[in-house]
């Protein structure tokens, strides 16, 4: 057995110390140690997008990043994306848009359409499709959750 | 799904030349970790035999896209990501572009390396094809020094490579064609992002006067290792575009594959569509 590590990282802004087992999950890290629970885990094995989350600005399947990895790392969960009470204009958009089903997905979603965002702030169909790649709904609601995004980024705009 | 922890280690080695002391020291007991995104899955699903981890994640001189003496140099930490966002690679190798694409989704090619790609040895991987068609070398090194191999003579049988227990992958060495280049590439899964291959092919090829001068073909996931489609190079060398024997190279490539039956194709779909891919190429390459 490793000795548990000590791990130091910033989540959604907070400097977090734990000590955790060098090897243990990002994902369970985050659920369980720091109760984070809005990081799903759906597949475990990187194909479903479900535990997307931030690390030093990337979009990453947490399910698949060891502790070790993330010593010093920034991390932004779906947790870190409204201010306070208020929601980003991407959760805002995916309420009006009805971007959410059941909901399993939109964690992981909004987390990579965030990405996206940053990284082009107006993405036509193909570049968001592109983003979202890593992400299956599997209510099959995709439609729903372009119209957001497209909404979030034209922000005023014409959405389309 | 959650794999095991109790009998886990991992090492954070603080120096490259670290590393390569303990692999030294402790020759094939310390399986190397950069992305993570090929060894957490199988680790996730509770089937990794491997215990001891040495992450090599932290070595800047592993990173980083350097255009030096008419080839590239990827390091072996070169993320897929890094590979889609490179001006030079989109200049000189667009199959590695597409490759690089082709590989999962952003949060798997955000983590996901190129040293990794090869050292994982997967037949069915994205990139070596591409490496294969641009006649690609891998650096290898040791605490006895470093050693180049030709990517196509690396792969040895499935999961079999020449790289001695105590050597890192460190780099990826990919001249820079010249002349008149004709890219090709082809990936067939089940859709486009998040899907592992059935059938992969890479080519590229120098034109001189109507001729195929040079052509190198590389296929994944139709044999244990990714491969060059030497036979069906031999039927088009010194072909002229205008008269490509599109059937005879069909024909010959069957003695290059060895497809198998799994759970993603079966045999006689890969050899057909290995065929049928590889004709497709060849009417590009007749139209260039």
């Amino acid at each position: 057995m490793a000795e548990p590590i000590t791990l130091s990282l910033t989540v959604n802004g907070e400097s977090r110390t734990l000590s955790v087992h060098p090897f243990a999950r990002l994902l369970d890290l985050l659920r369980e140690d720091l109760r984070l629970m809005g990081t799903k885990e759906g597949c475990g094995e990187g194909e479903c997008g479900a535990c997307s989350v931030l690390v030093n600005g990337q979009v990453v399947n947490s399910c698949l990043v060891p502790a070790v990895q993330v010593q010093g790392a920034e991390v932004v969960t779906v947790e870190g994306l409204a201010q306070g009470e208020s929601l980003s204009s991407l959760q805002a958009a995916f309420l009006t848009y009805n971007g959410a089903q059941c909901g399993f997905c939109t964690p992981g979603m909004l987390v990579a359409a965030t990405d996206l965002l940053r990284r082009c702030p107006t993405p036509d169909d193909g570049a968001i499709r592109d983003g979202l790649a890593g992400n299956l709904c599997r209510c099959t609601g995709y439609s729903k959750i372009l119209d957001a995004v497209h909404a979030a980024a034209g922000e005023g705009e014409a959405a389309r | 799904m959650r794999g095991q922890l109790h009998n886990v280690e991992v090492r954070v080695p603080a120096s490259l030349s670290d590393a390569l002391a303990l692999l030294a020291r402790e020759p094939g007991v310390w399986t190397p970790l950069a992305g993570g995104t090929d060894l957490m899955v199988v680790h996730n699903a509770g089937h990794l035999k491997a215990t001891r981890f040495l992450d090599l994640s932290r070595f800047e001189e592993l990173r980083g896209i350097r255009e030096e003496a008419g080839a590239l140099t990827f390091g072996a930490l070169s993320t897929f990501t890094d590979l889609r966002d490179s001006v030079a690679v989109h200049r000189h190798f667009p199959n590695l572009v597409k490759s690089a694409r082709a590989t999962g989704a952003l949060a798997i090619q955000n983590r996901g390396t190129l040293g990794g790609n090869i050292a994982n040895a997967s037949p069915a991987a994205d990139t070596p094809p591409s490496l294969l068609a641009y006649g690609a070398e891998v650096e290898l090194l040791s605490v006895r020094g470093s050693r180049r191999v030709a990517y196509d003579r690396f792969h040895l049988g499935y999961k079999v490579m020449d790289l001695a227990p105590d050597e890192l992958v460190a780099a990826i060495h990919v001249p820079l064609p010249t002349g008149r280049g004709f890219h090709y590439f082809r990936k067939v899964g089940t859709r486009q992002a998040q899907a592992i291959s059935k059938v992969c092919l890479a080519a590229w090829a120098r034109i001189e006067g109507g001729v195929v001068a040079d052509l190198r073909i590389g296929l994944g996931s139709v044999a244990p290792a990714p491969i060059r489609a030497r036979h069906a190079e031999a039927a088009l060398l010194g072909q002229a575009l205008a008269a490509l024997p599109i059937e005879a190279a069909r024909e010959a490539l069957l003695a290059d594959i060895s497809p198998i039956d799994d759970i993603r194709a079966t045999a006689r779909y890969r050899s057909v569509v290995t065929r049928n891919v590889l004709g497709h190429m060849l009417r590009e390459l007749a139209n260039l």
